[in-house]
Order: C-alpha cells, then sequence, then structure tokens
C-alpha cells in the first residue's frame, strides 16, 4: 500500500519537475499541467498514506474532507478574484490620471 | 413471564439498530479529530497560499522568484520528505503488527530525513537572506517566508513530538494511548506532506516558469484588456487578406 503509493508520487513529483524544466510542452499549458499534477499528487497522498477514503468509518473523514477543501476554494478563489479585481480598477485609475497630466 | 421476556429481546434488538453496534472504538474517534485539526490547519496554510500568490509579484524591484530559487534544492527537500513519508508509513505498518524494533527504524529514519529537510530549508533561507533577499525586502519575499517558514515550523514540531513519542514508547510500552498517539503523528507527518506538494507546485515551480501565467494575471487578462486586445484584429484579418490574394495569384 505504502510501496505504491511512494512510486506513484515519485513518478508525479518527477513528472512536474519535467514538465516545469522542459520545452517540449506548449508554455502556457505548464501551470495548468502542474496543477492537474499536484492535484493528483494530493489525491495520492489522501488514499495510500493518510487512507481517508478506505479506512474504518471513513463517511465522516471525507464529509469533514469535502467541507475542508470548500472552504480552502472559497479563501483562495475568492482573495484571488477580489485582489484581481482591485489591481485593475487601481491600474485604471492610474492610467486615467496619466492622461490627465498628458492634458 | 414469556411476555416480559419478548418485550426484553425486543428492546434489545431496537437499540442494537439505533446505535449500530455501540460507539466507535476510541482509535477512530481520535483519528477524526485530529482529522479535523489537520483541515483546520489546512485552512490556514489556504490563507497563507491565498497572500502568497496575491503577493508572487510584488517584489518592489527587488529579487525575484526566478532569480531566488534554486530547484534542485527544491527537488531534494521533495525527496526528502516524500521518503520520510513513506518511512513513517513502515513505522505505522510496524506499530500495527507490535514490532518494536521496526518502530524505532522507522522513527529514526523519518527523524532523519525531517531533519535533513529542515537542513536544507535553513541553509536556503540563510542564503537568502545572506543575498539581501530578507522577509522585510519586499511583499513577495515577506509571503514566501511566512509560507515555508510556516510549513518549517510545523515539520520541526513534527521532528519534537517524534523525539517525545519515542520516549513514551520506550517508557510504557505499545499502550493505548501511546498507539493512538502515534496514529495521530503519522496523520500529521503526511498532511505536511501534502502541503509540501503544494510549496514545490506554486512557490518553486511556478515561481521558475520564463513565461509566468498566474491566476491573477490571467483575471486581469479578462477585463479591459482583451476587449482592446480585440482591437488589434486587423493585423490578423488583413494577413488572411494576404493569403487569399497570394492563393489566387
Amino acid at each position: 500500500m505504502y510501496t505504491i503509493g511512494l512510486l506513484l508520487a515519485a513518478i508525479l513529483t518527477v513528472t512536474s519537475f519535467w514538465v516545469a524544466n522542459t520545452s517540449a510542452i506548449w508554455a502556457p499549458g505548464v501551470p495548468a499541467g502542474l496543477a492537474v499534477l499536484a492535484i493528483a499528487q494530493m489525491g495520492v497522498h489522501l488514499v495510500f498514506f493518510l487512507h481517508i477514503p478506505t479506512g474504518p468509518d471513513s463517511t465522516h473523514n471525507v464529509l469533514a474532507l469535502a467541507f475542508g477543501v470548500l472552504i480552502v476554494f472559497l479563501v483562495l478563489a475568492g482573495s484571488l478574484v477580489i485582489m484581481a479585481n482591485l489591481n485593475e480598477n487601481m491600474m485604471a485609475h492610474g492610467e486615467m490620471m496619466n492622461l490627465q497630466m498628458q492634458r | 413471564m414469556n411476555v416480559a421476556v419478548e418485550m426484553d429481546d425486543v428492546r434489545q434488538g431496537e437499540l442494537l439498530n439505533v446505535s449500530e453496534a455501540g460507539p466507535a472504538p476510541k482509535r477512530i474517534i481520535a483519528g477524526f479529530g485530529f482529522w479535523i485539526f489537520l483541515l483546520s490547519d489546512i485552512v490556514m496554510f489556504s490563507a497563507l497560499f491565498a497572500s502568497y500568490a496575491v503577493l508572487a509579484k510584488a517584489s518592489a524591484g527587488g529579487p525575484t522568484g526566478a532569480q531566488l530559487f534554486n530547484l534542485r534544492t527544491a527537488a531534494m527537500e521533495t525527496a526528502f520528505l516524500l521518503l520520510s513519508s513513506y518511512s513513517c508509513g513502515l513505522m505505522s505498518l510496524a506499530i500495527n503488527s507490535r514490532q518494536h524494533i521496526g518502530v524505532y527504524f522507522g522513527a529514526v529514519v523519518t527523524f532523519l530525513l525531517g531533519a535533513a529537510f529542515l537542513n536544507l530549508e535553513l541553509r536556503e533561507f540563510h542564503d537568502m537572506i545572506a543575498m539581501g533577499a530578507a522577509p522585510q525586502r519586499s511583499a513577495f519575499l515577506s509571503a514566501f517566508f511566512t509560507l515555508v517558514g510556516c510549513h518549517g515550523l510545523h515539520v520541526a514540531v513534527g521532528l519534537v513530538w517524534l523525539v517525545l513519542m519515542m520516549i513514551q514508547l520506550s517508557i510504557r510500552g505499545f499502550h493505548g494511548v501511546v498507539v493512538r498517539r502515534l496514529h495521530c503523528f503519522s496523520l500529521f507527518w503526511h498532511a505536511l506532506d501534502i502541503i509540501w506538494v503544494l510549496i514545490f507546485t506554486i512557490v518553486y515551480l511556478m515561481g521558475v516558469l520564463p513565461s509566468l501565467i498566474r491566476v491573477g494575471t490571467l483575471h486581469r487578462e479578462t477585463g479591459p484588456r482583451s476587449r482592446s486586445r480585440s482591437k488589434v484584429r486587423p493585423p490578423a484579418s488583413l494577413c488572411t487578406r494576404s493569403v487569399c490574394c497570394w492563393l489566387r495569384s
């Protein structure tokens, strides 16, 4: 069980380091590929090391995990969207200032 | 009397149905509680990740991630942590089969690998600060040291915990409490490895990419700029027109 997990995790890790360094892959697709590999490796860890879905009485564990993932998603996506929006508005303001200065 | 016996039977059957063979064993309850704690820890790390992702480009004219990060160090740290996670798994297998030597061996290997990870990370921090990339240099570096340093602090706490558990194990043997705490420790250690997967992906690998496409910039590009980019289409249509002309000729 642990050996399978170790092998899978090692393969995924080596792949993600290779993806980051190679030029054989279309460059804009690299971050998406890295994200997919990281999520896959987290799944491998959860299943093979932590035994969350396969352990005894696992329903509560899986439900708690789902809630945790929801909170993590809200925190990450919410702050990224809000800060990107804020940056955009600040930049528009700055450009307007530049225009006024030029007049 | 017969009736009373039957009523007793019925009541017992009802009880069994309601509680489904009694409360769960203590090991499962302790594991569940610790899993809740780990999830709250992961939520805290998500806040740190969010702040890092927002501040990753705010290097204030100072050194950026592409200049600072050494992927070879990151790869070695990853290998150390992954192998220590594996030896921790072997240790919990040895705990389940009550083998003293196996447990001590797994604990020693886990401790050495964790210490090697921490040593590499501290050396990396030291080198960065010596290069003038201290946490107070820019918002990017503050976020970096907070995120990675918090993970390193967790690893250090885990190492202390492991030493304490080995002392408890040598004194009390495979007592129920000790086995439960060791189970919680292995959960903690594996969760640290999960967080490190995210760190080496988001901080190191994505930080070194030459053309950085982060979520923040992606969102910014879907804003007004994409509209302005649609205005820059005429050259493309010119190009297709010339291709058509070339085809006709």
